[in-house]
């Protein structure tokens, strides 16, 4: 029996998103799963953003939080630290801080705080709220505007806040993502309501929604899974968009990040237990089809980026 | 390619004799096209039809027990591309290399590693599966000295002898004669000499070809010569070829029903930063490697690799669930605190594990809720202040306790008034929301 090829030639493509304005990064665009360049083009590496801050991060476990020490401080400072230092292709900020349980920073805070970064960075920024369905209503609007003319990514709008949202990533034309809870047919339906107000399907990110390894990893990964196989396999336009995989702040509050060698012996060491789980968390993903991830160890970036390299 | 019932009904006499236990042939075919039947039941079909139907309903990944005993590996019989569609069958193996060259520490720390290396997690016992003696050196003295050593230190272990030297080889495989090893190394060239050792062992044969044509002639040549116990190396040494060459086998063998390649593949991750190695190995979990070797296996990437299998082939359909009851922890006695949990193995575990630490006795009723986590639970209305009314009083907890306390979940805090109300004289006490908070909290509570 003579051996053929089983080639797959998909009628799907995913949409290419590129983003900032002086520095820009492209993801998304290939016309094949997921590094399967032995049967169709991935004219880009999926995008690393690293990610930082409005307020100083207590609870991040110590073998990350060291890594941003004196820096974290202050986001303009870490901003710079993360592009100057450890090169960062894209940075994505998160406003914590205006969560209600947080500090309830006011949105003249954060639009601050969203400046003072524009104005020291030159690579492209992914802004994010504080996954309060209110206060990102409240603040996200107003942070888009001030970030006006940047071409960021403004996130996450859900079900049940995306008509104010995505009204100002529209206005100030920005990217955005979309978030709905693991599940293909909720994400095809928030995609859906969004095209319906008249926001272009080509300036979507979904967001399927994360999970770390061992903490329901294999469900982001199916729905990854699936919703590639809709848009590529299907060809089912809705569902093209680039898939986001937002790792840093699932895998960063799990036990397997935080407890020590000396109480769980059997789990070896700490530090590099909790950069792998960051870094095969985000490869894993990959592997599915997130074309964005946003990460919070410099070590786990430089893992993932090499895994790229060895696939592309 | 799996045969349609009305493919299956041809073949049969078409008598409807009813022998088999089915009204009609065409019922009895029906069944067996979806594996429901078998085809012993007919006592009249055809020498000939058994021939077509037993290839036929063979499945199209060979399976495959690699060692004996305990720590025997079962690998193949997978029937999908995507873990979404089915789940994922037999878990792929971890294998660490040692090699002839390494020196006698690292050979020992590398065994001690192998034997040590056994986790719980969620339930289930994770272990590296083997290990892979590989013929660095080139000398067959220097390999029987290292064969030697992991037979008589790691005799349970199911091992891999790799090497491309019949002389070596036939030396090499004595001691593991019997015990399901692989003989890893056969290539086109020293095929015949190779699969008469393998044959003599009763050792599975570890096939090697650069590509994919050239392995699905080196396979039709090895069952030509009479073994059909093979795993397959495509020869894949980077990434980019490990996710081509195993995504076109599970294609061709599944899809295509391509025999020549409906083999186990082992993979090589080895590469000479361990955590980077961990990624690579990554990708042969996620994407249909049976066997996974590694240069190094400390406890961190253990966990991380045992974890990443587990997630993978979890039943899609079906969350991990343990069984409900009013499990103690520890001795409790009528007085001990009683709390309440969903019965999602992840859940159940975690909360367990935490009651366990906190060192004090307790009751921790799991409720089935169909294998959903607390929030997910709840959000799916499996986890009312009725529902759990109803299983505590049905449990029978109330003979066991004198007190009427029951402890739940923080994220729950809402359900205290519901369960209140439906369990009479009991009083809801408002947990912690993470379960590591729960040893303080416990701590507290009895002291
Ligand atoms: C994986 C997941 C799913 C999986 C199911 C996984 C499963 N087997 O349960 C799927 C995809 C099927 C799913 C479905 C849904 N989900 Co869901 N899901 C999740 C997710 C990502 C993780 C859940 C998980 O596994 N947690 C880990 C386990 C261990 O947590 P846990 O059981 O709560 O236990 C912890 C604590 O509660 C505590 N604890 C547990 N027991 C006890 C006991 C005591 C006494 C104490 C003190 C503490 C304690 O300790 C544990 C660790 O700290 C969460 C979001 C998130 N990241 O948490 C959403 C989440 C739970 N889901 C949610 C929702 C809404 C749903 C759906 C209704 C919507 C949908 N997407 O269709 C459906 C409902 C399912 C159904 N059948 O109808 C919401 C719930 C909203 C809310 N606040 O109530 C969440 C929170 C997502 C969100 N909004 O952010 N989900
Ligand atoms: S026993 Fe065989 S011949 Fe008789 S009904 Fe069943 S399938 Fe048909």
């Amino acid at each position: 029996m003579a051996f053929v090829e089983p080639k797959e030639i998909l009628s799907g493509r995913v949409i290419p998103v590129t983003i900032g304005t002086e520095i820009q990064q492209t993801f998304g665009g290939e016309n094949t799963l997921p590094f399967h360049k032995f049967e169709g083009e991935i004219p880009n590496r999926p995008l690393i953003a690293l990610e930082i801050q409005d307020v100083t991060p207590e609870e991040w476990p110590e073998t990350v939080k060291k890594v941003f020490e004196g820096v974290s401080d202050d986001p303009v400072k870490w901003a710079k630290y993360c592009e100057d230092e450890l090169k960062a292709k894209a940075i994505a900020i998160r406003l914590v801080g205006t969560h209600p349980d947080n500090k309830d920073l006011s949105a003249d805070d954060a639009v601050k705080v969203v400046k003072g970064v524009l104005d020291a960075v030159k690579v492209p920024l992914i802004i994010l709220g504080s996954n309060h369905i209110e206060k990102d209503a409240e603040v996200l609007p107003r942070v888009a505007e001030v970030a006006k003319g940047r071409n960021c990514i403004i996130g996450k709008a859900q079900e049940k806040n995306y008509k104010t949202i995505a009204a100002a990533a529209m206005a100030n034309d920005h990217k955005l993502i979309a978030m709905s809870e693991l599940d293909i047919n909720l994400s095809k339906q928030l995609n859906i309501l969004l095209t319906q107000m008249g926001f272009s399907k080509e300036k979507i990110v979904t967001d399927p929604m994360c999970s770390a390894l061992g903490y329901g990893l294999e469900y982001t990964y199916s729905v990854m899974e699936r919703i590639r196989l809709a848009a590529l396999a299907q060809n089912d336009e809705v569902m093209q968009p680039p898939l986001l995989g937002d790792v840093g702040m699932y895998v960063w509050k799990i036990k397997e990040t935080q407890a020590s060698e000396e109480t769980l012996p059997e789990w070896g060491s700490l530090e590099e237990r909790g950069i792998l789980w960051e870094a095969m968390t985000a490869s894993s993903l990959m592997l599915a089809g997130a074309e964005l991830l946003i990460m919070r160890h410099p070590r786990a970036v430089e893992m993932v980026e090499r895994f790229v390299d060895e696939l592309m | 390619m799996a045969l349609s019932g009305v493919e299956i009904f041809k073949l049969l006499p078409k008598t409807n004799c009813k022998k088999c236990g089915f009204p009609t042939c065409l019922a009895f075919a029906m069944k067996l096209a979806q594996r429901q039947a078998s085809l012993d039941a007919c006592p009249d079909v055809s020498e000939e039809a058994k021939k077509i139907l037993g290839e036929a309903s063979a499945p199209p990944i060979r399976p495959i027990t690699f060692g004996t005993g305990d720590k025997a590996v079962k690998m193949g019989e997978e029937t999908v591309l995507f873990r979404h569609e089915k789940k994922f069958v037999n878990p792929n193996a971890f294998v660490l290399e040692i090699k002839d060259t390494e020196d006698d520490a690292t050979v020992e720390a590398k065994l001690n590693d192998v034997l040590t290396s056994e986790i719980n997690r969620v339930g289930q016992l994770l272990r590296i599966d083997g290990i892979c003696i590989t013929n660095e050196s080139g000398d067959a003295g220097k390999f029987q000295v290292l064969v030697e050593k992991v037979a008589s230190k790691a005799p349970e272990v199911p091992v891999i002898v790799a090497t491309d030297n019949p002389e070596a080889a036939e030396a090499a495989i004595k001691p593991f004669s019997g015990k399901n090893a692989i003989l890893y190394g056969v290539t086109d060239t020293n095929a015949e000499k190779m699969v008469e050792i393998a044959k003599a062992n009763k050792a599975i044969v570890g096939v090697r070809a650069e590509g994919l044509e050239a392995l699905s002639s080196l396979t039709e040549k090895v069952k030509g010569l009479g073994v059909e116990d093979m795993v397959i190396d495509p020869g894949a040494r980077t990434a980019s070829e490990m996710l081509e060459y195993n995504t076109y086998i599970r294609r061709a063998a599944i899809k295509k029903n391509f025999k020549p390649l409906g083999y186990p593949v082992i993979n090589f991750a080895q590469r000479d930063d361990s955590m980077y190695e961990a990624l690579v190995a990554g990708l042969g979990v996620c994407k249909y490697a049976s066997i996974v070797v590694l240069s190094s296996a400390q406890k961190w990437k253990n966990l991380a690799l045992f974890t990443l299998r587990q997630n993978i082939y979890t039943d899609p359909q079906v969350p991990m669930q343990v069984e409900q009851k009013i499990y103690k922890i520890g001795e409790p006695t009528p007085d001990s605190p009683l709390l309440i949990t969903t019965n999602f193995s992840l859940t159940y575990f975690i909360v367990s594990g935490e009651v366990e630490n906190a060192k004090v006795p307790a009751y921790l009723a799991v409720m089935d809720c169909e294998g959903l986590s607390v929030l997910t639970a709840w959000a799916a209305g499996k986890f009312t202040g009725s529902k759990i009314a109803n299983f505590i009083k049905e449990s029978g907890i109330e003979n066991e306790i004198k007190h009427r306390e029951l402890i739940i979940p923080g994220y729950v805090a809402i359900l205290s008034g519901a369960i209140e109300e439906k369990l009479e004289g009991w009083k809801v006490t408002v947990g912690p929301r993470e379960a590591n908070a729960l040893p303080a909290f416990l701590r507290q509570k009895v002291a």
